[in-house]
């Protein structure tokens, strides 16, 4: 039984948490690999576990009912082909990250702070994909979040990440709240929190919509949906690169699971305003993620952002699930969420290796900022290589796997005429708009990042000495790339294995992909559209191949090596190098007065004076400004109305009991 | 028989409702320790009917300390305190007495119309004694929120926690370890009030607790 095995895996993972906290303590060189290895064993398993019970159809799947938990009632937990799916996703994910955290722990100064929190932060997950009850869910779910908070404060004599903590605590104790009022409504007066049960109650409409706009508030604050996101790019940097790898990748995708576990399978039959709601707020996401992304300095807080956006892409592909299930267009609704669920799964692939690579421009330099970097392709050249591979991935080119999915989506947006609401025939073309747009940002901002932090001449000290990382580090960052590259190149497979949950969450599927003529995948019908990764990749081979040969077959042979025209400046400091704001400035320029109120000023001094001319350039940030910042002056205006209660009477206080007391007997006594 | 021992009960039961009252317009310091020490010695004759009703042995033991504590021991040490401090005199001034009883009738009706229909699968003993209880303990706190003498305020505590046992016995009496354990908690309870009580009286030579919150407010 897969189930059982996960159960114990999860129980082995928080023995882990203990050994690793005792380790910790007596500060033992050793305990990184060890706690690390076998972290990785057991995520192999979990693996393993979710791979038979998504491949190997119901034998394998089963749900369990064991006497832990709450007194009387217990936990339930369960293996369907959705927590099948999360499952893999999570402990792909786990499995890679602590392979990869053998090379990166070591450079750890204080491991102690990081080791037992890490199995721990990787069974909280899984134990959210397992649950099939709300309250171990919810339990799960805060324990996911505390781990990993305790993994963002892991460097905490940082005042920047004390900050990000704190931010961080406060909009995940937002969400679980509303995740906690939405099982409230999902329950009911009955109070049966067993997803079972919950999912055969009959829903009032407008409860099961005020549940959609709760998971939208607790689900959408942990995945990152603007404007919940404010607390993504400042936590995911904080913590130590595997974990960042995790929270980004992986951690959004629970997040995701919470989400479609209750809209799609708990919910009941969903409105079509739902999928406005959703698609709005993908929309949004996406367009408004990248355009962060653009301007980012930081490397790591440049994958946040870039991690806003997928998010938002993934939420395009649901809403429209939602869409296509509310007028019963079961093929459309498959192929949505067959394709949001294979995004989820690539981007937590891409984004684990892009923040690998962070880690080891990290470990090799010490640098986040992109700007001090620069000319690592000669001193780091398989990270180098593989990071460009992952921005390959991310900027959806072919024939790697961010293409098959947003492609997916797109043609799912495509059959968007055949829906009946006038509102969603403007709509999810302008949300295939949106995506277009962010795909192509995204594009933008990864020949950024990756052009300022490997190419041209080293801007800082720090880059000029960079070195190689360890071996671990590299073959963790090799195996995602090539599985990238296997989901580019053969999506069948990885397609029919979705089949399963898509039967399970809008009762169809996508049609059987054909392993010939060509390995291609159709995601409606072979007359409409199709596409063969492998015959992509096979013409690029080709193409390739085909350009080598003639260049080395027709071009002279006397090769010269020469410095290059230096435009009459000699030795040019690297300073006057093309920078990430140069680069990202007709970007800025575009959308910076919408998006960010850009201000661009100027200070000439007068003729004559020696000082320089500045260029002042603010942006703002008009989510904080706008949702964040009022709110604040709400709460403290508040707090400071309510402080008189801290200085009443002893009389006083006996009487607000008093009154509460009386108050509540009348609730109880009229409510009868 | 049954229907004997049933009316009894309520008999006593309502015995402390109707003494609580007595409390609630009692002006006078040594009136109001009397009518205190009569509320404890109702409380005591209820628990012990419920324990021959019930046969239960052990309710016997908490009408003992009952009686003994709170009939015979803090009303006489109350009552030298009040002595000592030389405010047997004095009379307090409770803000309108036809007020607070009218909130105390409504006290009333209010456990009446909550517990009633929440114990009605309990035996009836219980169902009622459960009411009656709720309406003793809301009257005790009403009082320490209608009182602004220390000593009084004591007293309302007092009686709220013979409506906490009276609620107990009907549900066939808590165990006897927490019965005692909540006994010398009262207990001390008194001692460390009395203790203040006197500090209090030494600086600001008065009980009254609104010199208290006059002084902190001064401060400020």
């Amino acid at each position: 039984m897969p189930i059982a095995a996960a159960l114990l895996s999860v129980a082995g993972l928080a023995g882990v948490a203990v050994v690793a906290t005792i380790l910790a303590a007596q500060r033992r060189a050793w305990a990184t690999p060890i706690v690390y290895g076998a972290s990785l064993i057991l995520a192999a398993v979990l693996l393993m576990c979710g791979l038979l019970a998504l491949l190997g159809g119901s034998a394998f799947q089963g749900a369990v009912h064991l006497p832990v938990g709450l007194p009387w009632i217990g936990a339930y937990f369960a293996l369907d082909p959705l927590s099948a799916a999360f499952l893999v996703i999570v402990d792909f994910g786990a499995v890679v990250a602590s392979f990869y955290a053998i090379g990166y722990g070591a450079h750890e100064e204080e491991p102690g702070r990081v080791l037992p929190f890490f199995p721990a932060f990787l069974a909280g997950m899984n134990l959210v994909v397992l649950s099939a009850d709300a309250f171990g869910f919810l339990v799960a779910w805060e324990f996911m979040s505390l781990s990993s908070w305790a993994l963002v404060m892991a460097h905490h004599h940082d005042a920047e990440n004390r900050r990000a903590g704190y931010v961080y605590l406060l909009m995940a104790s937002f969400g679980t709240l509303m995740l906690l009022l939405a099982f409230g409504l999902l329950a009911g007066p009955d109070g049966d929190y067993a997803f079972s049960a919950i999912r055969t109650a009959h829903h009032v409409p407008w409860l099961a919509g005020l549940v959609l706009v709760l998971m939208l508030l607790g689900a959408g604050s942990k995945a990152g949906l603007v404007p919940l996101h404010v607390w993504l790019p400042l936590a995911h940097p904080a913590a130590p690169s595997h974990v960042s790898a995790l929270m980004s990748g992986v951690m959004t995708k629970v997040a995701v699971y919470g989400f479609i576990r209750v809209v799609f399978d708990l919910a009941g039959e969903p409105a079509w305003w739902w999928a406005v709601l959703v698609l709005i707020l993908g929309s949004g996401s996406a367009v408004l993620g990248v355009l962060h992304a653009v301007l980012q300095r930081d490397l790591k807080r440049l994958l946040a952002y870039s991690t806003v956006e997928n998010v938002g892409i993934i939420f395009i592909g649901l809403g429209l699930g939602l869409a296509f299930k509310t007028n019963d267009m079961t093929g459309a609704a498959a192929l949505a969420v067959a394709a949001s669920i294979f995004h989820a799964f690539n981007h937590s692939l891409f984004k684990s290796l892009l923040f690998f690579g962070a880690g080891n421009v990290l470990t090799g330099t010490g640098e986040r900022d992109i700007e001090k970097l620069g000319g690592l392709v000669h001193r780091m050249p398989e990270t180098a290589y593989l990071f460009l591979g992952g921005c390959l991935a991310i900027s959806a080119l072919p024939p790697l796997n961010g293409f098959v999915s947003e492609w997916l989506i797109l043609q799912a947006i495509l059959l968007s005429p055949d829906v009946p609401q006038w509102a969603l025939r403007f709509l999810i073309p302008a949300s295939g708009a949106m995506l277009a747009l962010a795909a192509a940002l995204a594009a933008a901002c990864f020949v950024r990042a990756f052009g300022i932090t490997f190419l041209s001449r080293p801007r800082s000290p720090a880059a000029e000495t960079a070195h190689e990382v360890s071996r671990w580090q590299i073959r963790a960052m090799y195996a995602l790339l090539i599985i990238c590259l296997i989901a580019g190149v053969f999506p069948g497979p990885f397609l029919d294995a979705l089949s399963p949950v898509s039967q399970m969450l809008v009762s169809g599927a996508m049609p059987k992909q054909p392993i010939l003529p060509h390995l291609s995948i159709i995601p409606i019908s072979e007359s409409r559209s199709s596409y063969s990764g492998f015959l992509v990749f096979f013409f690029i081979l080709m193409a390739s191949w085909a350009a080598i040969r003639v260049i080395h077959n027709f071009a002279s042979r006397a090769v010269r090596r020469a410095p290059p025209w230096d435009c009459g400046f000699p030795d040019a400091s690297p300073v006057t190098q093309y920078t990430a704001d140069s680069f990202a400035q007709p970007i800025r320029r575009v959308f910076g007065p919408i998006a960010f109120r850009a201000k661009v000023s100027q200070t000439m001094p007068p003729p004559g004076d020696m000082a320089p001319a500045r260029l002042t350039l603010s942006l703002r940030d008009l989510v904080w400004e706008f949702i964040y910042e009022p709110l604040e002056s709400v709460v403290l205006y508040a707090a400071e109305r309510l402080n008189i209660l801290q200085f009443l009477t002893i009389r006083s206080y006996l009487s607000l009991v008093f009154a509460a007391l009386v108050l509540l007997l009348v609730l109880v006594a009229t409510w009868a | 028989m049954e229907r004997f021992s049933l009316d009894a009960a309520h008999l006593l039961a309502g015995g402390m409702v109707l003494v609580s009252f007595m409390m609630l317009y009692q002006n006078r310091i040594l009136g109001l320790l009397n009518v205190f020490a009569a509320h404890a010695v109702v409380l005591s004759l209820s628990v012990a009917w419920q324990a021959y009703v019930q046969s239960a042995p052990h309710l016997f033991v908490t009408a003992a300390i009952a009686l003994i504590l709170k009939a015979i021991i803090i009303p006489v040490a109350l009552h030298h305190m009040v002595l000592r401090l030389g405010v047997h005199r004095d009379i307090e001034t409770v803000g309108g007495i036809g007020p607070t009883m009218l909130m105390g009738i409504g006290l009333v009706a209010l456990s009446m119309v909550v517990m009633l229909p929440a114990a009605a699968e309990a035996d009836p003993i219980a169902r009622e004694d459960l009411a009656l209880a709720l309406s003793v303990i809301l009257l005790g706190l009403l009082m320490m929120v209608t009182r602004q003498n220390a000593i009084s305020q004591i007293v309302g505590f007092m009686s709220l926690e013979n409506g906490l046992v009276l609620a107990a016995t009907g549900a066939r009496g808590m165990p006897l370890v927490v019965e005692i354990s909540v006994a010398f908690s009262v207990l001390v309870a008194f001692i460390v009030i009395g203790v203040f009580l006197f500090r209090i009286r030494e600086r600001f030579d008065t009980i009254d607790t609104q010199a208290l919150d006059d002084f902190r407010e001064g401060r400020e």
